[in-house]
């Protein structure tokens, strides 16, 4: 088999370590449960003046930002046609299309009306002056693209192997013609789902930042920027291949497969210059606004934005641009922490840390239950992301114990001939 | 029924991808609205005796959790700031008077249905709304329950029933919209104050009101009308005997607030245009590269055979 064809992982679904995090899980849905029983106020610390808390913050705004490789690595291979990267293609595909279905889950705990959520969908509701609906809308038509990018995925695995027991035998040929039917519409065109993905994207990557332009009054000068809009896109698409290669190599020792060392490294190739771009622009919107002497105050604030910037930013992108570090999987997996708990932590920043209430009483921690449906929305995450790759062709490496080392990162003749 | 003209979303499918775009031109954007056939409130806090039975009244008239109106006598909850909550749409706070310190001024809050009201504009179903007769109301039929409005607001008004399980729902001041449109009655608080410290009028005429009082006792008043320019202009406008930085109203400029996510909303979308530029700018490069990819095979296969 050639290097770069997916194949469903051989791997047990439960080892110790999957055990726990799927205990972690069922905690994090009791506490989703409680929230719906019992209401926001039991299960969260949000109240009049801190409206919005890690769920908004954490699970929405980063959980969109981290997604993001889903597309940047399809502009990579599919729009910029470097084949090289195809083989990342699809676990980027599936972790976007898992982190935006989760970030929905999250979402709808912190509805109040969460049973109204499809409301914005209404022609007669629509309210185009205001930045969530569109938020709203391009997540809802991106989740739906995801999904459509996933069906070659589906066919792949389903189609001339349909094979269902007994009484259901009957329905073979009636799924094989549906899969047919897919195979002929959607995998046909889905290189115009993917273009579309990557608009959809930028919108509302974009459009994310511009959300809290709205309270100025309520928001601390370090991140109350006009061009907060381009600041969530650049780091947005500067995130996306180190939360790649992040994944990529936490799937590999999980699964105990070969590194995909070159390819990674060539993707992080692009990092210095994505997030250097990042930098400068954080930089110089410092820098316009005059705002430094704020960064110098001393604050939580202050020292959380020297944080953000320097271990989350300056520092990856000093780290990526030595040929050194990118040709090391531990060099390109710190690297990539880096960057990926600097957006995040951008966005929490953005979302928490820079809001201050007008008449402030209190300070806003998240509760326990907060913690543990975050958490918890994550392990499940992990978990859904192990089946799939375990039964879906996926991810195409090749198990340690076998080293296919004739194979090299570049494309097996066969694989070439295959892709012309 | 809205004041702001909105022109409203088209989808359109281009290509095979499902664009939203709007090209909105929210009156907002525009300061030209004249707002002053709006109807509006104006609160004299120098005539106000802080009796909170404007408390009572809207509690009543609102079907708010309330007492009698003798218990509103009790003067002990100045002791701490109050803000409008779920069961309370508008509460008074009292002051020392930084000129006698012995003196104290009372100053009552609620909604100030902003003339650009920025809870509206945040609003992802248009739940809430600002009606063409000034009132910013709210449908909570509408709302999904996203807290933006509450994100939003300058003043800090909007309140959420976080106790509630079902069907919460957004709390605040009404300016008693069915009362004073198809009733035509004066707000409840207004109608109750027994001292002229709420004045119910169209804004217009309530601006030239203030102008006369400050005028004729200029040492008495602070030459401000709280609510006049701020953030765009305000239905609630107020008068104070000292500076508005020692009352709990936050010192706004005259800036409003929507046209600064409004503007790069619409920029993004003018049309469609920028959506769809970039999707055919995308395509247009996976074909070309596509093309180059196939050049290059093509002329591989020539050189191996
Ligand atoms: S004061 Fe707040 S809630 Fe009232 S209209 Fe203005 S923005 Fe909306
Ligand atoms: S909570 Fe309700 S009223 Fe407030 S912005 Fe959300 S949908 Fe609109």
């Amino acid at each position: 088999m050639s290097h770069d064809i997916a194949v469903p992982v051989k791997a047990k679904f439960f080892t110790k370590g999957t055990k726990v995090v799927f205990g972690i899980m069922v905690a994090g849905m009791l506490a989703y449960a409680y929230r719906l029983l019992f209401g926001i106020g039991a299960a969260t610390n949000l109240d009049d003046q801190w409206p919005w808390g890690i769920w908004i913050a954490i699970d929405v705004a980063s959980g969109v930002a981290l997604a993001a490789g889903g597309f940047t690595t399809a502009a990579l291979a599919d729009v910029f046609h470097k084949d090289k990267f195809h083989v990342i293609t699809r676990p980027a595909l599936i972790t976007a299309m898992l982190g935006y279905t989760f970030v929905v889950i999250g979402l709808l705990a912190d509805l109040g009306r969460y049973y109204n959520v499809w409301h914005p969908m209404l022609p007669s509701m629509w309210q185009g002056n205001s930045v969530l609906f569109e938020v709203g809308m391009c997540v809802m038509v991106y989740l739906t693209v995801l999904y459509v990018e996933f069906m070659p995925i589906l066919v792949e695995r389903f189609r001339g192997k349909v094979n269902l027991p007994g009484m259901l035998a009957k329905l073979n040929s009636l799924s094989e013609r549906l899969l047919t039917l897919i195979d002929k519409t959607f995998v046909r065109f889905v290189s115009l789902f993917i273009i579309a993905g990557c608009v959809l994207s930028c919108l509302h990557q974009s459009s994310l930042g511009t959300l809290m332009v709205i309270a100025p009054t309520k928001m601390h000068p370090l991140w109350y920027t006009p061009i907060s809009p381009l600041l969530f896109l650049l780091s947005a698409i500067a995130v996306g291949f180190p939360m790649v290669i992040f994944e990529s190599v936490l799937a590999s020792r999980s699964f105990k497969l070969k590194p995909e060392t070159n390819v990674l490294s060539s993707l992080a190739a692009y990092t210095p210059f994505l997030l250097g771009t990042y930098f400068a622009f954080k930089i110089g919107d410092i820098t316009i606004r005059e705002v430094w002497p704020f960064a110098l105050e001393g604050s939580v604030q202050s020292l959380m934005w020297w944080i953000e910037i320097l271990l989350g930013v300056l520092a990856p992108v000093i780290l990526l641009a030595m040929p050194k570090v990118r040709a090391s999987i531990t060099g390109l997996f710190t690297a990539a922490c880096l960057v990926v708990g600097g957006v995040a932590l951008n966005r929490i920043n953005v979302f928490l840390v820079a809001y201050k209430p007008l008449y402030s009483t209190n300070t806003y921690f998240p509760a326990i239950t907060e913690i543990m449906v975050t958490v918890g929305l994550i392990c499940a995450l992990v978990l859904v992301y192990r089946f799939i790759v375990i039964n879906f062709p996926v991810i195409a490496a090749h198990p340690i114990e076998q080293p296919a080392m004739t194979v090299g990162p570049n494309l097996s003749p066969v694989a070439a001939k295959r892709n012309k | 029924m809205t004041l702001q003209r909105r022109d409203f979303f088209k989808i359109a499918a281009a290509g095979s991808a499902v664009l939203v775009a709007g090209k909105a031109t929210a009156s907002t954007e525009s300061t030209s609205a004249d707002f002053s056939d709006n109807f509006g409130v104006l609160v004299d806090t120098v005539a106000c005796i802080g009796c909170r039975k404007c408390e009572w009244a809207c509690n009543d008239q609102n079907h708010l959790p309330t007492q009698e109106l003798k218990a509103f006598e009790d003067k002990s909850v100045f002791a701490r700031h109050r803000r409008p909550d779920k069961s309370a749409y508008t509460v008074v706070n009292q002051y020392p008077d930084p000129d006698e310190p012995d003196k104290k001024f009372a100053i009552k809050v609620q909604c100030m249905h902003c003339n650009a009201p920025a809870c509206a504009s945040a609003c992802i179903v248009g739940a809430l709304e600002k009606q063409k007769e000034g009132p910013v109301t709210y449908d909570a039929w509408k709302c999904i329950g996203c807290r933006y409005c509450m994100v939003a607001c300058p003043f800090q008004i909007p309140a959420y029933e976080y106790d509630n399980a079902l069907d919460p729902v957004v709390r605040k001041c009404t300016f008693c919209y069915e009362r004073i449109t198809s009733e035509g009655k004066k707000p409840a608080c207004v109608a109750i104050c027994p001292n002229e410290a709420l004045t119910f009028a169209k804004r217009g005429e309530l601006i030239q009101l203030a102008r006369e009082r400050i005028l004729a006792q200029p040492d008495k008043y602070e030459h401000h009308i709280y609510g006049e320019h701020e953030i765009g202009g305000t239905g609630w406008m107020y008068l104070a005997g000292a500076p508005f930085t020692t009352t709990e109203l936050p010192t706004l400029t005259s800036e409003p607030i929507p046209p600064r996510t409004e503007k790069i909303q619409h920029a993004v979308f003018k049309g469609f245009v920028p959506p769809v530029a970039l999707y055919g700018l995308l395509a247009l490069g996976m074909y070309t590269f596509n093309e180059r990819k196939k050049k290059v095979a093509r002329e591989e296969d020539r050189h191996e055979s």
